[in-house]
C-alpha cells in the first residue's frame, strides 16, 4: 500500500516539484502516473523509493512513514520496492544472471537460494535462456525485461517503473505492461510513470494525472475527472 | 528450505559469508586487471621495503656490535706492587666466577714487548731504568653477559677489587657504533612513517578511481537496497588486498636486498675479524610487515570510501 497525504516537495534551485499531493494505492493495485515532462512524476517515484524526502506531508509505504524513516533503515525499505527504469540501469560487464541477482546478493542470501530465485524471475520474463548473456548483447526490450526481473526477484510489495517503455515500440510496450499485470495478480502494488496515453487507455487501469506538481486527475476519483484543460494529446488522437 | 539454528547464528553465518564473498570477489577483480594491480602493489612494496630493509640491516649490525662487545676484553691494570704471581692468583680467582669466561694474564715483560712493537718508541723505552708497566689481566665476560649495562656493572665490580689500580673496557668504538645504529634505526622508523603515509595515499587514490569507475554499480546497488556497509566492503577489502600484496612483495624485496648485500657486508666484516651472515625478516617481523601493509591499505581505502561514497548516496 502506498499513501500520500498532502505531500509537497520543493527544491531550493527549482522551486516546487510537487504540491499538496494526496492519493492512496491499495495492495495489488496497478496505476499509471502521467503528465508532461517536469510535471513531477519522477519526483513522486523518488519519494516512494526514498531517493528524496518530502518537504511537507506524509508518504507511507505499508505501515512506515517515510518522512520519519531513519537513514539506516533506507536499504531495508528499498528492498521492499522493485524499481524499473527507462534506461534499464543494468551493469554492462555483468551477466543477465548477475544483474538480476544483485538485490538478493545484497541481502546475503545463500548462492543456491539466489540461483533458484533468479532463474524463477528470468523464467517469468521469458529470458531464462539468456542468463549468461551480457546486457549489451540484448535488444532494448530484452534489457527492459532483465530490469523487470531484477525488480521482482526480491518479491517486493511495490514496483515503481519510470517510463519503462520509453524506448520501446508499441508491441513491445504492450508486452511489458502485460508482464506487469502478472505481478499485480500476486498482490504487488504497481505505479508506472509513462507518457504513453494510448497504452494507458488500452490497458484500462487507474490513472493519476500530474500537472506542475499537482494531481489534477485520478480515474479512481470521479470528482477529479471533471474536464478542466487537456493534459495530453494522444499520439494518434481519433478525429473528433 | 527453512533456515536452521538460532537467529543470531544465522546472522553471523550470513555476515561471514558476505565477508568471504567480498574478499574473494575483490581478489578476483584485482587478478583480472593484473597490470593496474601490479603497479599499485609495486608502489606499495617499494614504500614498505625501503624502511624494512634499513631496519633489517640495523638489526644485523646491532647483533654484530653485540658480538664485538661481548668479544672485547676488560683490561684490569693491577697496582705497581702486585707481581706476576699475585696477578696469577687473582686471575685464578676470577676464572671461578660465572660471569667471567676467560682471563689472560699479561706480564710486565709481555706488556713492554707489545708496547715496544706497536708504539714505535723502542728507542726511548730502552733508556728507561726499569719496566714501568703493571701486570694486566685481560678479562673476557661470560656469554650470558650481553647487554651494555651488564658489562658496565661487571667493569665496576672488577675495578673495586683489591689490587686493581683501574679497569677499562676496550669497546668504546662499539658503543659509538651502537649509538650510530640507534640513530639509523630511528631514521628508518621516521622514513617508515613517511612512506606509510605514502602507502595510505597510493591506496586512497587507487580506491578513489575505483569508486569513480564503479559509480553506476554503486548507485544501482544503492537503489536495490544494499546497505552502506555492503557497498563499502569490497573497497575496503581491495585496500586490504593491495596492502597485503604490497607487503608480501616488499618481503621478497627485503630478502633479495639481503642476498645482494651479503657479499659486500661480509667483506667489510672480515676486515674486523668478524663473520656476518645477513638475516632477512624473521617470522614475527614478516607477519608484522604483512599486518601493517593490510592495515595501511584499509586505512587508505577507508579514507577514500568515506570521502567519495557518500556523494553517490543522495539521501
Amino acid at each position: 500500500m502506498i499513501e500520500f497525504e498532502h505531500v509537497s516537495k520543493r527544491y531550493p534551485e527549482r522551486g516546487d516539484a510537487l504540491k499538496d499531493l494526496s492519493f492512496r494505492l491499495a495492495p495489488g493495485e496497478m496505476a499509471f502516473l502521467t503528465g508532461h515532462s517536469g510535471a513531477g512524476k519522477s519526483t513522486l517515484l523518488k519519494l516512494i523509493g526514498l531517493l528524496e524526502r518530502p518537504t511537507r506531508g506524509s508518504v507511507r509505504v505499508g505501515d512506515e512513514d517515510l518522512a520519519r524513516l531513519p537513514r539506516r533503515r533506507i536499504p531495508a525499505h528499498r528492498r521492499r520496492i522493485g524499481m524499473v527504469f527507462q534506461d534499464h540501469r543494468l551493469l554492462g560487464e555483468r551477466t543477465v544472471f548477475d544483474n538480476v541477482a544483485l538485490p538478493l546478493v545484497t541481502t546475503g542470501m545463500p548462492r543456491n537460494e539466489t540461483a533458484k530465485r533468479v532463474r524463477a524471475a528470468l523464467d517469468q520474463v521469458g529470458l531464462l535462456k539468456l542468463e549468461r548473456a551480457l546486457p549489451l548483447t540484448l535488444s532494448s526490450g530484452e534489457q527492459q525485461r532483465v530490469g523487470i526481473a531484477r525488480a521482482v526477484v526480491g518479491r517486493p510489495e511495490v514496483i515503481l517503473a519510470d517510463e519503462p517503455t520509453g524506448n520501446l515500440d508499441p508491441d513491445l510496450s504492450r508486452e511489458i505492461f502485460r508482464l506487469f499485470e502478472r505481478f499485480v495478480e500476486v498482490g504487488v502494488s504497481l505505479l508506472i510513470a509513462t507518457h504513453d496515453l494510448e497504452l494507458i487507455q488500452a490497458m484500462g487501469h487507474r490513472t493519476l494525472v500530474l500537472k506542475q506538481g499537482r494531481l489534477i486527475a485520478d480515474s479512481a476519483d470521479p470528482e477529479t475527472l471533471k474536464p478542466r484543460q487537456p493534459v495530453h494529446q494522444p499520439r494518434h488522437a481519433p478525429p473528433a | 528450505m527453512k533456515p536452521r539454528g538460532p537467529r543470531w547464528l544465522r546472522r553471523l553465518a550470513t555476515w561471514a559469508a558476505d565477508h568471504r564473498r567480498a574478499a574473494t570477489d575483490t581478489l578476483d577483480r584485482l587478478i583480472r586487471a593484473p597490470l593496474a594491480t601490479l603497479m599499485t602493489v609495486a608502489a606499495i612494496a617499494i614504500a614498505l621495503a625501503l624502511p624494512a630493509t634499513l631496519l633489517v640491516i640495523t638489526d644485523n649490525l646491532e647483533g654484530l656490535a653485540g658480538d664485538w662487545r661481548r668479544g672485547a676484553a676488560l683490561s684490569l691494570f693491577l697496582a705497581p706492587n702486585i707481581d706476576e704471581a699475585a696477578g696469577e692468583q687473582l686471575a685464578a680467582a676470577l676464572r671461578t666466577r660465572i660471569d667471567i669466561g676467560r682471563v689472560d694474564v699479561i706480564s710486565r715483560e709481555q706488556g713492554l714487548a707489545e708496547f715496544r712493537q706497536y708504539s714505535g718508541l723502542a728507542g726511548a723505552l730502552s733508556q728507561l731504568p726499569g719496566n714501568p708497566l703493571p701486570v694486566v689481566l685481560a678479562v673476557y665476560p661470560a656469554a650470558q653477559v650481553t647487554g651494555g649495562d651488564d658489562v658496565n656493572a661487571l667493569l665496576e665490580g672488577l675495578a673495586a677489587l683489591p689490587g686493581v689500580d683501574f679497569a677499562q673496557a676496550d669497546a668504546q668504538w662499539v658503543k659509538r657504533l651502537q649509538a650510530i645504529l640507534s640513530l639509523l634505526r630511528e631514521g628508518a622508523l621516521l622514513l617508515g612513517a613517511m612512506l606509510a603515509l605514502g602507502v595510505v595515499l597510493v591506496v586512497g587514490n587507487t580506491i578513489r578511481l575505483e569508486i569513480e569507475n564503479r559509480r553506476d554499480e554503486i548507485q544501482i546497488m544503492d537503489l536495490v537496497g544494499a546497505t552502506g556497509a555492503f557497498i563499502r566492503r569490497p573497497f575496503l577489502y581491495a585496500g586490504a588486498w593491495y596492502g597485503l600484496l604490497g607487503a608480501i612483495l616488499s618481503w621478497g624485496l627485503v630478502d633479495a636486498a639481503m642476498a645482494l648485500l651479503q657479499a659486500p657486508v661480509g667483506r667489510v666484516a672480515a676486515l674486523y675479524d668478524a663473520q656476518l651472515r645477513l638475516a632477512g625478516l624473521d617470522l614475527h617481523q614478516s607477519l608484522s610487515l604483512m599486518g601493517l601493509g593490510a592495515l595501511l591499505g584499509v586505512v587508505g581505502s577507508g579514507i577514500a570510501v568515506g570521502r567519495h561514497l557518500h556523494r553517490l548516496q543522495p539521501v
